[in-house]
């Protein structure tokens, strides 16, 4: 049956016959390279185009219907645009930081692609530490964000970048705490390891509530982590004009404004993993036939079917509410996030030690 | 990296007062401010320590502007001020200048005005909430807000042969007849707003989201709105009475069946339900009359040039902003010697400062949206 | 109770999300409400209201005649000054008497803000307001229109 371990083990032997091991190796690395930034592209292309359907579609609108079939293209001349302009540095930026800042945001977001596995044995990286990994990476993602504010010389930029900087590093917390009782149940902190686990179904429907609550809250967690509306500070387009971005055009804007799309196709493509058993299929404990059935679908499909839900998910989010304020935003974090996902924990920790799940 | 400024040299050190304020410019060009508002705000880190409204961005100085021209003319220049409430601002006019002529305006023509004013209430009021909600960062009202919006458009298309700026109303009654399809489209609009009208509650009234972000906040008291000048909705949203359709009704109003809105919160969540309870009222004015417009002429008999008797005339109305007054005074030419308006908007933009301060910036948007501001309005 | 109200706060918060959730995913799903309207694709089918105040436009008959005597009311009334009147003097054929009639009816659609205030002047009904809106030219010029036609006269026991 065609599917992506099959073409990966292919490409490897071919490899591996034609040129030495090494050489062979340093290839893999290069086509991995450029698979990964040819996925951003292609990622940035649909979920741009995503996004401004679904905000169409419930603002009761069509959206973009001009360019290509149904519109569908508009997300690519929107790039060629974004390619053509001008990137102006401000007078007054710091030059380095301000143009080095898009590039930190998007580097973050390539390295959080390594542990994601995103077919049946189809993974750049499978490392043994996958969940420190995510959760280490992704705290650097403010670095850019502050980076950018700072060095725009711009008042408003400043503010966005600081309200990033104290929204990120604690919602970081409590998204921490969701993943962690994943990580209890399952007993290993290996991405592998937690998709495997979830072979007789999925965490969500196997954990109990705790798992439904963790989901929840991680769900908000990442939506704020990724300064998505409602959490939307960092930007708050009526408050700040455009936040940390204000003063960045043509391609520098274009690359944060990827970034925040990489973001959350990674984020939820890590809660597709843990609560939603990233590319393994629905399975239902013992019903065998039912079972069966479901593998027919290839696991990509799966794992692309999750996310995508995830990232709708978001989305609708976003369409819907209005945006918090910075003050409500910590206490929504510190006062209720945080203290229900520590007893959260607690209640999982309990069921993983009882064994009380199925 | 910062250049050595004027502004930076005398910035006070470390430890002076006013040490590590930021003030920043909110406006002319800013989503929030619907226009070219420019507010020079002396921020704290988030915290608002004073806000200074500047003003004069889109002064056309409409007050001169109508001094030169004859008291038919001047009334289409006063759908510029607030174009929300176009038709209100033409009343007003149309009023003043009837007090000076005596003119007995016909029955249908005051009913159709009435009419007219409420529609233009329930349009503006829909505009609001909309943009107001998109202040607080929520997109999706102001397209569900605009739909409804768009059938009165329609109407006043129809009849007044425009959609913003109708111009419609003539010293002794309106310009023409109603259009035959009025009645229809009211009807047609009346079902559909009430069908619609829980969404408004579901999408943004219910949201806890929202009613944290406006509950508590912008709060002014009643003596306070007093001494500001407040007027409309943000007075009546301290418990103010002030609807000069009550006060000194105008036109019919003193024989319909219609509430003030009153709410004792004086926050920013009081303002906000008073514009949606206004709403409600304005349809039922509207329910009362859609079906009792008496047949007659539409347009009382006037001279083809007016000349209004030397002396002084005022006439105020209840616009969907707050009270707006229009003072003439007459030397018995064809021009009026001076005119003056009182416009809401300014009033109730002065009490801005004193609503915000100790705020968030996210407060500022939010107390701004629900003041309603049409910046034309404030400058003229 | 204190933890009773803060699990009472965290109900009905998500339930007032859950309200405003429901609602945008119905719109999501229902897509015979959108109200977009395609403008340059409906222009066959649009209808604009017969009262709609494009521009001003001068009927004229089979005869070429319009109703016009060139009285000037439009002029006077009109606030912007977007109407000039030249009028000329005709003598008529049979009795010799010299009557005034318009030359050039002049109308600068660039100053018009369509009040309607010229039509509702004109004591004749030669005037009115065409639904039209597409105005847009290169050329600022063109938008200073004549509206009498050319050869055109005032049609009989018009006064």
């Amino acid at each position: 049956m065609w599917s992506f371990s099959e073409i990966a083990k292919n490409i490897d032997l071919w490899l591996n016959g034609l040129v030495g091991s090494t050489w062979a190796l340093v290839l893999e690395m290069v086509i991995a390279g450029v698979a990964v930034i040819g996925l951003f592209a292609a990622l940035g292309l649909v979920l741009v185009i995503m996004e401004r359907k679904v905000a169409a579609w419930i603002q009761i609108r069509l959206g973009p219907n001009r360019v290509g079939p149904k519109g569908m293209f508009q997300s690519m001349a929107d790039t060629v645009k974004l390619l053509v302009k001008e990137g102006m540095t401000p007078d007054g930026a710091d030059r380095l930081l301000f143009n080095v800042a898009p590039f930190i945001a998007m580097i973050v977001a390539m390295l959080l692609m390594a542990p994601i596995a995103f077919a049946k044995d189809f993974q750049l990286w499978d490392m043994n530490i996958g969940v420190l990994y995510i959760t280490a990476v992704s705290s650097l993602s403010v670095i850019g964000i502050l980076m950018a504010g700072w060095a725009s010389n711009n008042k408003y930029s400043l503010l966005g970048a600081m309200r990033s900087g104290a929204q990120i590093v604690s919602y970081e917390l409590s998204g921490g705490l969701a993943i962690l009782a994943v990580v209890v149940l399952t007993g290993s902190i290996s991405l592998t390891d937690i998709i495997k686990a979830q072979e007789n179904g999925w965490w969500i429907f196997k954990g109990h509530i705790p798992v439904i609550v963790a989901f929840i809250i991680y769900i908000i967690a990442v939506t704020a982590e990724t300064n998505r509306a409602p959490f939307d500070l960092a930007e708050a387009e009526s408050e700040l004009t455009a936040g940390f971005h204000t003063e960045y055009s043509g391609m520098k804007f274009a690359l944060f404004f990827l970034a925040e799309y990489i973001n959350v196709f990674i984020v939820c493509a890590i809660g597709a993993t843990l609560f939603f058993g990233g590319w393994m299929p629905l399975h239902i404990g013992n019903w065998h036939a039912f079972n069966h059935i479901m593998d027919y679908i290839p696991s990509s499909v799966w794992f692309f079917g999750k996310t995508f839900f995830l990232i709708f998910l978001i989305m609708w989010f976003r369409w819907t509410f209005p945006r918090l304020r910075i003050d409500q935003l910590l206490n929504l974090e510190w006062k209720y996030l945080l203290p229900i996902s520590m007893i959260n924990l607690l209640l999982v920790t309990l069921i993983a030690i009882l064994g009380w799940h199925f | 990296m910062y250049r050595e400024t004027e502004i930076i040299k005398d910035a006070p050190q470390f430890g002076e007062p006013g040490f590590g304020d930021l003030v920043i410019n909110v406006g002319p060009q800013h989503p929030a401010t619907h226009g070219v508002l420019h507010l020079i705000i002396t921020l704290n880190g988030e915290t608002i320590k004073d806000i200074k409204p500047n003003l004069g961005y889109i002064h056309r100085s409409i007050e001169k502007m109508c001094e030169s021209l004859t008291y038919r003319q001047f009334i289409y220049v006063t759908s510029r001020m607030d174009y929300l409430s176009a038709h209100i601002n033409n009343h007003a006019c149309a009023l003043v200048v009837e007090k000076g002529l005596q003119v007995e305006v016909p029955e249908r023509a005051q009913v159709i005005r009435v009419l007219f004013d409420e529609l233009t209430r329930i349009a503006s009021h829909e505009l609001w909430w909309g943009a107001m909600a998109m202040d607080l960062g929520a997109f999706t009202p102001f397209f569900h807000s605009f739909r409804e919006r768009e059938t009165i458009n329609v109407i006043m298309e129809e009849t007044c042969g425009a959609r913003l700026t109708m111009n419609y109303y003539v010293p002794g009654g309106v310009m023409w007849d109603l259009h035959p399809d009025f009645q229809k489209r009211v009807k047609e609009f009346l079902a559909l707003y009430k069908k619609k009208i829980h969404e408004y509650d579901e999408l943004v009234t219910g949201n806890i989201i929202f009613q944290n972000r406006m509950k508590g906040i912008g709060y002014i008291s009643a003596e306070d709105v007093i001494s500001y000048g407040c007027t409309g909705p943000v007075a009546r949203g301290s418990g103010v009475h002030s609807d000069v359709r009550k006060v000194s009704p105008y036109s019919i109003y003193n024989k319909l069946d219609f509430d003030e809105v009153l709410e004792t919160g004086g926050d920013s969540f009081a303002r906000y339900v008073v514009r949606i309870k206004e709403m409600h009222q304005s349809i039922k004015i509207i329910e009362q009359l859609i079906d009792n417009i008496p047949e007659g002429d539409f347009q009382a008999k006037t001279k083809a040039v007016l000349k209004l008797p030397k002396g002084e005339y005022y006439q105020s109305v209840e616009t969907a902003r707050g009270e707006l007054g229009v003072y003439i005074v007459s030397e018995g030419g064809t021009t009026p010697y001076r005119i003056k308006f009182r416009s809401p908007g300014f009033s109730n933009l002065s009490a801005l400062n004193h609503m915000i301060k100790g705020g968030k910036i996210g407060d500022l948007i939010a107390a701004m949206g629900t003041l309603d501001l049409v910046i034309p309005d404030i400058d003229r | 109770m204190f933890i009773k109200d803060y699990i009472k706060d965290i109900a009905s918060a998500l339930k007032s999300l859950a309200t405003g959730m429901k609602m945008t995913g119905y719109y999501f799903t229902h897509h015979k409400e959108i109200i977009t309207e395609q403008y340059p694709d409906n222009r066959d089918t649009l209808v604009l209201a017969e009262r709609f105040k494009g521009e001003v436009v001068m009927p004229h008959d089979d005869n070429n005649e319009h109703a016009c005597t060139g009285c000037t009311s439009c002029e006077l009334a009109c606030p912007n000054g977007s109407i000039k009147i030249i009028t000329k003097f005709d003598v008529d054929a049979e009795t010799g008497k010299r009557k005034k009639a318009i030359d050039t009816w002049i109308y600068h659609l660039d100053l018009c803000t369509m009040c309607g205030l010229c039509v509702e002047a004109c004591p004749t009904n030669a005037i009115k307001m065409a639904p039209t809106f597409e105005h847009s030219v290169f050329d600022r010029n063109k938008l200073v229109k004549k509206l009498n036609e050319d050869g055109s006269k005032v049609r009989a026991g018009v006064e």
